[in-house]
């Protein structure tokens, strides 16, 4: 099946293998009409995806280098473009996107743009350059084009803190749903996680990875766009609810007037005992808050993440796999296409969802209704057991108001169809659809991280004379190491400690973002300036992120400390990307002029003809 | 001027333009925020149509046409890829 002609049989592969999904669908839904229960239908949905993913992670397996860090670079541009587009979406774009938009309204929209964005500088800076390097990963470009072990090394630091703040969320979110899913413990639940993730990577390095990540796409894309349209015809929203949803987003800014916006103190809220990570709705859905501080809070936040997007090592080594450069471009925008079609759909879901829920025309409706009417619905008891949804009534009227009712943003994706009255298959493909997304996003992180440690610590500068099959050792004696660790922290939950995944972002855009787009379009930059500016970059975030945030400033600085010009946490990077450009400029501008030799390489690395600056087999 | 260098002011002009049309859609009509959303589309306020989908559209187009320019480029100078490389 993976000989031969494997390539050119892509599209019947996957045509066949989506058909087959589809069928899968209807054989659940004939299932729950015969009375198998909701819970055997969750398990069924997870363990059958799960075990296409495993087969074709299987079926990948290689021992050849080139394959293992690249895929062969033999990837057409649209399946690229999937692979990408499930490796970008996480577990949290897919559970909690649409509920950051129903609790966030406008201002958190801000992440919808800044992820979609930098895709445009991916692919005018970096990926086509990129891919004619032939580099195999991304410490790898920075460490040939400066020269040196130590820059190299710089480069790898950074995308181990930034890669790995993503995938501990990451494995977290995929042990979340596994546990829901199979209703087993939550730690449990995270090492089944972590052993999917490794079955799909382990035997065939990126090769398995593209492959499963296609696949993973389809799953995800389906199980978020079904419900989307079902629950808008069902709630009247119309067929086409991107199109279509004018009205009720008016609508929606009729019953915020109508149920009045309150702000709830924190004492009220801790003396009712709303438990924690509940949220509710003070802010209005598309209006635009006013004044030049809440525009700049805006642009900082997609700023962050456009430049961040731009740097993250995980998604640009996917543009290392296309066949040639002018597929590397394509390839990106076709990423986007496939990541436009979920991006898109998270606003109308939050806006459908914020509806059934507000509404008192609808059967649906909770906001204004008596408390004791609205507890005695099936749905509501169930998210309120596992204290996912909660009621305070604070004036004591024994009525619903719009901010007595809290609910955890997940919600919104897993409790809306069964809101809106979707049959229950629809939440098992949504299950399905969230392990997907969850372990296409663990699965290119583990890998960028374990293939950077491998290829450029460990082959690069401690054993530059590893035979191919000691080196593909290495490489997966690490991803084990790497999975496992990501697990072992998950499974403490801590990742409230560790933060937002936005720091992820940040990390990446001080430390590695001008280090790339100098190493193309500046061929005056020069080692010395690499290494300082990476260095700058990484420290001079990291401070100012421990000086920022309230957890870390406390022990570090003694106190908590105002955000200077509204750079808070989410937006440390604003901090360390200038001063790693200023610092990188001046220090390159006070060192000598980079060798004929290295101004040679930039050269060719600018024209997409000619051969890769790194052979294969490097 | 050597046929690369020429190449690569184009490609450098050609990646400013793009830039500039990537700043319009991701920073500069968000100046703009409360003013836009008096205005509407599709029944929707501009501003949140924008940051919604918009937007969004917007560099899916600039994807597609940047990249077909570039390989215009290619073409002119000689650096275009054979399909089998």
């Amino acid at each position: 099946m993976f000989k031969g002609d494997f390539i050119q049989n892509l599209p019947k592969i996957y045509g066949t293998y989506t058909g087959g999904f589809i069928v899968f669908i209807i054989l659940m839904a004939l299932a729950e009409q015969a009375g198998v229960s909701a819970k055997n239908i969750g398990v069924m949905f997870v363990a059958f995806t799960v075990l296409i993913y495993a087969l074709i992670g299987y079926l990948s397996r290689t021992i050849q280098v080139d394959a293992y860090y690249v895929a062969g670079r033999q990837v057409p541009t649209v399946f690229n473009g999937m692979a990408t587009a499930a490796d970008w979406m996480s577990g949290a774009s897919f559970v909690a996107l649409a509920g950051g938009v129903y609790f966030g309204g406008y201002t958190y929209m801000a992440f919808l743009v800044g992820w979609t964005g930098g895709y445009v500088l991916v692919a005018t800076l970096m990926a086509p350059y990129l891919r004619k390097f032939g580099c195999y990963t991304v410490p790898d470009f920075i460490g040939t084009r400066y020269g040196g072990n130590a820059v190299r090394a710089a480069a790898v630091f950074v995308l181990f803190i930034a890669s790995f703040t993503y995938v501990t969320a990451q494995i977290n979110a995929t042990g979340t749903i596994a546990s829901r899913a199979l209703g087993i413990p939550f730690e449990a639940g995270v090492w089944v996680g972590l052993i999917s993730i490794l079955i799909c990577s382990m035997l065939g390095g990126m090769r398995a990875v593209t492959w499963t990540q296609v696949a993973q796409y389809i799953v995800l894309i389906i199980a978020y766009l079904i419900p989307v349209f079902w629950i808008s015809s069902n709630v009247g929203g119309g067929i086409f609810p991107h199109l279509m949803l004018g009205d009720e987003v008016a609508r929606l800014g009729e019953l915020e007037q109508q149920f009045g916006l309150v702000k709830n103190s924190a004492a009220d809220m801790k003396a009712a005992g709303v438990p924690g990570g509940l949220k509710y709705i003070s802010g209005t859905h598309s209006g635009v808050p006013e004044g030049g501080m809440a525009v700049w809070k805006y642009l900082s936040l997609a700023i962050c993440m456009m430049v961040g997007t731009a740097s993250l090592p995980h998604i640009l080594m996917r543009y290392f796999t296309t066949p040639t450069v002018r597929a590397a471009r394509k390839s990106v925008a076709w990423s986007l296409f496939f990541i436009f079609l979920l991006y898109s759909s998270a606003p109308m879901l939050a806006t459908l969802s914020k509806l059934a829920l507000m509404d008192p025309n609808l059967p649906t409706g909770i906001i204004g209704k008596s408390i004791s009417e609205v507890q005695s619905i099936e749905w509501v008891q169930r998210w309120s057991e596992v204290k996912q949804v909660f009621i305070a009534d604070f004036n004591g009227d024994g009525i619903l108001q719009l901010n007595e009712w809290f609910m955890r943003g997940d919600v919104v994706v897993l409790a809306t169809p069964e809101v809106a009255g979707l049959p229950f298959v629809i939440s098992g493909l949504v299950f399905a659809g969230g392990m997907a997304a969850a372990m296409s996003t663990a699965d290119g992180l583990v890998l960028a991280i374990s293939n950077a440690l491998s290829h450029d610590i460990y082959y690069k500068i401690i054993n530059p004379k590893a035979e191919t099959a000691k080196r593909l050792l290495v490489a997966r004696v690490l991803l084990v190491i790497i999975g496992a660790a990501g697990a072992y922290i998950a499974s403490f939950r801590l990742t409230s400690i560790l933060g937002s995944v936005a720091w992820a972002f940040d990390f990446a855009m001080s430390g590695l973002f001008f280090p790339l787009v100098l190493g193309v379009w500046w061929k005056r930059a020069t080692r010395e300036g690499a290494i300082a500016g990476i260095i700058a970059g990484i420290v001079s975030g990291t401070l100012y992120l421990t000086w920022v945030f309230p957890k870390f400033s406390v022990p570090v600085w003694g106190g908590v400390n105002d955000p200077f010009l509204g750079i808070d946490h989410l937006r440390f990077g604003l901090i360390g990307a200038p001063i790693c450009l200023v610092v990188m400029v001046v220090v390159s501008l006070m060192t000598k002029e980079p060798s004929p030799a290295t101004q040679k390489l930039v050269d060719d690395t600018r024209i997409p003809t000619g051969k890769a600056i790194l052979g294969k087999q490097h | 001027m050597s046929n690369k260098d020429a190449y690569w002011n184009k490609t450098k002009n050609h990646m400013i333009v793009t830039l500039v049309l990537w700043a319009f859609f991701s920073l500069v009509i968000f100046m703009f925020g409360s003013e836009l959303n008096t205005m509407s589309f599709l029944g929707y306020p501009l501003a949140y149509y924008m940051t919604a989908q918009g937007s969004l559209l917007a560099f899916v187009i600039i994807l597609f046409w940047t990249a077909n320019k570039q390989e215009k480029i290619d073409e002119e100078h000689g650096f275009s890829e054979r399909e089998d490389d």
